[in-house]
């Protein structure tokens, strides 16, 4: 199954790479909760955190442009509430709605670029979610990416007949995605009849082993130390 | 593997086998002939327990089906489906051929050696760390036999193995299959490409094994 | 529906982040043991499907949004235990990923549409023994309550949100929850043919888990309101602000006649009857709703397998 472009980049190879996932879990957490603290009065700390985050990007190997980048997809959302807030009379809640839904959206992009997604899950596994929970969204994530791999070859198909799908009637719309259902369904019955055929029991079995070592911990400590620190400093 | 009087409806009441007998000895290879929707995936599908009888029996080595049995059957029967895109699920190669073993609770090293073993066997060692979607058709299919190999089966069940492969792909296939020791159960349309591996076949029609013989003869009798 | 993080008060996202956490632990093992294995291929494409559809939404209101939910359809072809993990795991992707709802606002996401949207969105189901009303109505209630349920936490937060746009909000969720209603109704119906059985045929809610069901809404409803009056100053204004206040006081003056009197003395009591009086009604429009059509309801499926009830 093709993989999509945050996967590649969570296959690199960098310090935040080599991390357990527990560790980058929980430290990226610190960061966000203080990050929903942050109000008018810290900007400071937000000009700071911003700083961290960004010298993380670049630790990691990651391109730094196209990480910020990714970071703003939550801001065309967060815009229509801040321009309600602010015409509601709080300009002030506005504009930190704003700061704080980036730099949240930041943190949580870094993690995940560096944490290719089984690792991510079996960090939460380590963490004591609940396995179901787990496994559910193994499956999920799997499954979606049979999705867009359907979507893409009916929209190739549609193309091939029709030179561009741009405008498609809702009625078409709605059999083509009973099809894009259908066909998904299918072929995600073969893919776990195969995976059933080959002794899987419900959770997939990591090939790399796990263990959690002090260097990880170490970080964990350090970065929650740094994150608080700065919070509570610069407020 | 042994099977007495196999029998599986669907929810909605259609019956896709009916009481199906059959028997092989380790070793031997068969094939499974017969029309679309005459049931031979359903039955095959039976064989390693993914989908379970409605009535009747299916053994393998003196082990019934069972709850119980079911870890062990799986290792033992071995199914390649007809589409190795929906067989090969991991990220690399490797990572996928090892994942039978894995799942049998074998240690990430002990996985990783059967897996290089079973790779060899197939002649893909080379490809031990590409990603599956970057090979062709021949050696995806390949890949997943190696899958299968490295859990050490007694039973290789093919499920029309020769779709999307070339002549040479076909043939190159039939030269590895002949080098297996294991029994082997070829569903298949491809009657030149069955004939290279065995003279014996099943032929499934309605649900129900219409005759058990030669491939020549079935040939015949049906215009095959 | 999805609550960004920056909207809710400090206690209103703690409240619910603790509430949900264990709730989500129970649901989960409770899921493990009753989850059918060869629905796993369905679950996950459901999932996908339901992930993609919630991202067309359109902001109501300040702080959240309208959009489809799936809850109800999860629950009726998962089994509500189920349906609220795969909720949740939906939430969580799409709070992580794709920073769609905020993460320690998740809790309080968790909290409307995988648990109360999913429960409350099964249980007409349940009661009506799956027929087609059960499931639209169904569909309705999930969307309704989780709707409701995220209006009344940001306005718990001292989010200001004027009267009109407050009635907008509402007018939208109706006709969201119709839309929502209809498109599960289509839905159900299509996988029915599809693969007959794939619905869970629910025996019907018996007295015990209706009762359970009920305190335990009675419950939330009491806790709600009374996390929301901890800001006693707060609530009075903003209920004034928002114009509720008159509304309600209007819309139960006639039956009882004395209601009045009994909330200027003590505004929490007063508020906690008002959310225990509109919990009981839709409770008993399902009841009424119930009895209506049972008798005369049609099978959805003649080949219906019965299956463990809720």
């Amino acid at each position: 199954m093709r993989h999509v472009r945050i996967d590649r980049w969570s296959r690199g190879e960098s310090y935040f790479h080599t991390l357990h996932a527990a560790a980058k879990l929980v430290a990226a957490l610190t960061l966000l909760l203080c990050i929903a603290t942050l109000s008018v009065r810290s900007l400071v700390c937000c000009a700071v955190y911003l700083m961290v985050l960004t010298v993380s990007v670049k630790a990691a190997r990651l391109p730094v442009g196209r990480v910020l980048l990714s970071a703003s997809a939550v801001l065309p959302f967060a815009v229509c509430f801040a321009i309600i807030t602010a015409l509601s009379g709080e300009p002030d809640r506005a504009a930190m709605l704003l700061i704080r839904g980036y730099l949240s959206s930041l943190t949580a992009l870094l993690l995940i670029s560096t944490t290719p997604m089984p690792d991510l899950l079996a960090g939460l596994e380590w963490l004591r979610a609940p396995r179901f929970l787990v496994q559910v969204m193994q499956f999920l994530y799997r499954y979606l990416l049979v999705l867009i791999e359907e979507a893409g070859a009916m929209r190739d198909a549609a193309e091939s007949r029709a030179g561009s799908v741009r405008s498609l009637a809702v009625r078409q719309a709605a059999g083509a995605a009973g099809v894009l259902f259908v066909r998904s369904w299918g072929r995600a019955q073969a893919i776990h009849r195969a995976m059933m055929a080959r002794g899987f029991e419900g959770h997939i079995p990591r090939f790399r082993e796990f263990p959690l070592q002090r260097s990880d911990v170490a970080f964990t400590l350090v970065a929650a130390a740094l994150t608080v620190g700065f919070r509570t400093v610069l407020a | 593997m042994e099977v007495k009087s196999l029998s599986y409806t669907y929810e909605d009441g259609t019956a896709a086998l009916r009481e199906v007998d059959f028997e092989l000895e380790a070793g031997k290879t068969v094939a499974l002939l017969g029309a679309n929707g005459s049931g031979k995936t359903t039955f095959a599908l039976h064989l390693n327990g993914i989908l379970r009888a409605t009535s009747g029996t299916v053994s393998v080595d003196g082990l019934e089906m069972n709850d119980r049995n079911l870890r062990e059957i799986r290792r033992r029967v071995g199914l390649v489906f007809q589409d190795s895109d929906n067989q090969l699920f991991m990220p690399t190669v490797l990572e996928d051929v090892a994942f039978g073993p894995l799942a049998s609770g074998a240690s990430p090293g002990d996985a990783a050696e059967k897996a290089h073993t079973a790779l060899a066997k197939v002649g893909m060692g080379h490809k031990a760390g590409k990603a599956p979607w970057h090979l062709s058709a021949g050696e995806k299919k390949r890949v997943a036999i190696a899958g299968i190999l490295a859990g050490d089966p007694r039973l290789l069940v093919l499920d029309e193995p020769t779709t999307f492969l070339d002549p040479p792909g076909q043939r190159g296939l039939a030269d590895l299959l002949d080098s297996l020791p294991q029994a082997k159960l070829l569903i298949t349309h491809d009657v030149p490409f069955a004939r290279r591996l065995t003279g014996e076949a099943v032929f499934f029609q309605e649900g129900r094994i219409a005759a058990k013989t030669s491939i020549a003869a079935i040939v015949q009798e049906f215009g095959w | 529906m999805h609550i960004p993080d920056g909207f809710l008060s400090t206690r209103v996202w703690g409240t619910m982040d603790v509430v949900a956490a264990p709730a989500v632990a129970l649901l989960a093992k409770r899921a493990q043991r009753e989850f059918d294995h060869h629905k796993v291929p369905l679950m996950g494409v459901m999932g996908a499907f339901i992930f993609a559809a919630q991202m067309i939404n359109f902001p109501v209101g300040n702080g959240t949004s309208g959009h489809l939910v799936g809850a109800a359809l999860l629950a009726y072809t998962l089994g509500p235990a189920a349906a609220s993990i795969v909720m949740t795991a939906i939430l969580a992707t799409q709070a992580l990923i794709f920073q769609d709802g905020g993460l320690l606002a998740l809790g309080t996401n968790i909290f409307n549409m995988a648990i109360a949207g999913v429960w409350l969105g099964y249980l007409p189901f349940a009661m009506l023994r799956g027929g087609k009303a059960g499931v639209f109505l169904g569909g309705m209630l999930s969307l309704l309550v989780s709707a409701s349920l995220a209006l009344t936490e940001l306005l718990a937060s001292g989010v200001p949100i004027p009267p009109a746009i407050l009635a907008l909000s509402g007018a939208l969720f109706v006709v969201s929850a119709v839309i929502e209603g209809a498109i599960t109704l289509a839905v159900v119906q299509a996988l029915e043919r599809m693969q007959p059985g794939v619905l869970r045929q629910p025996k019907g809610l018996n007295s015990r888990t209706g009762l359970v069901l009920g305190a335990t809404s009675a419950a939330l409803a009491a806790a709600g309101i009374f996390v929301a009056s901890t800001r006693p100053d707060g609530i009075e204004s903003l209920a004034q602000r928002t114009g509720i206040w008159s509304r309600v006081t209007t819309v139960f003056r006639a039956p009882m006649a004395d209601y009045q009197t009994t909330l200027a003395i003590t505004p929490w009591l007063g508020r906690s009857l008002a959310g225990l009086a509109g919990l009981a009604l839709v409770y008993v429009v399902c009841l009424v709703i119930s009895r209506m059509l049972v008798a005369s309801r049609p099978p959805l499926s003649a080949a219906a397998t019965p299956r463990e009830g809720v």
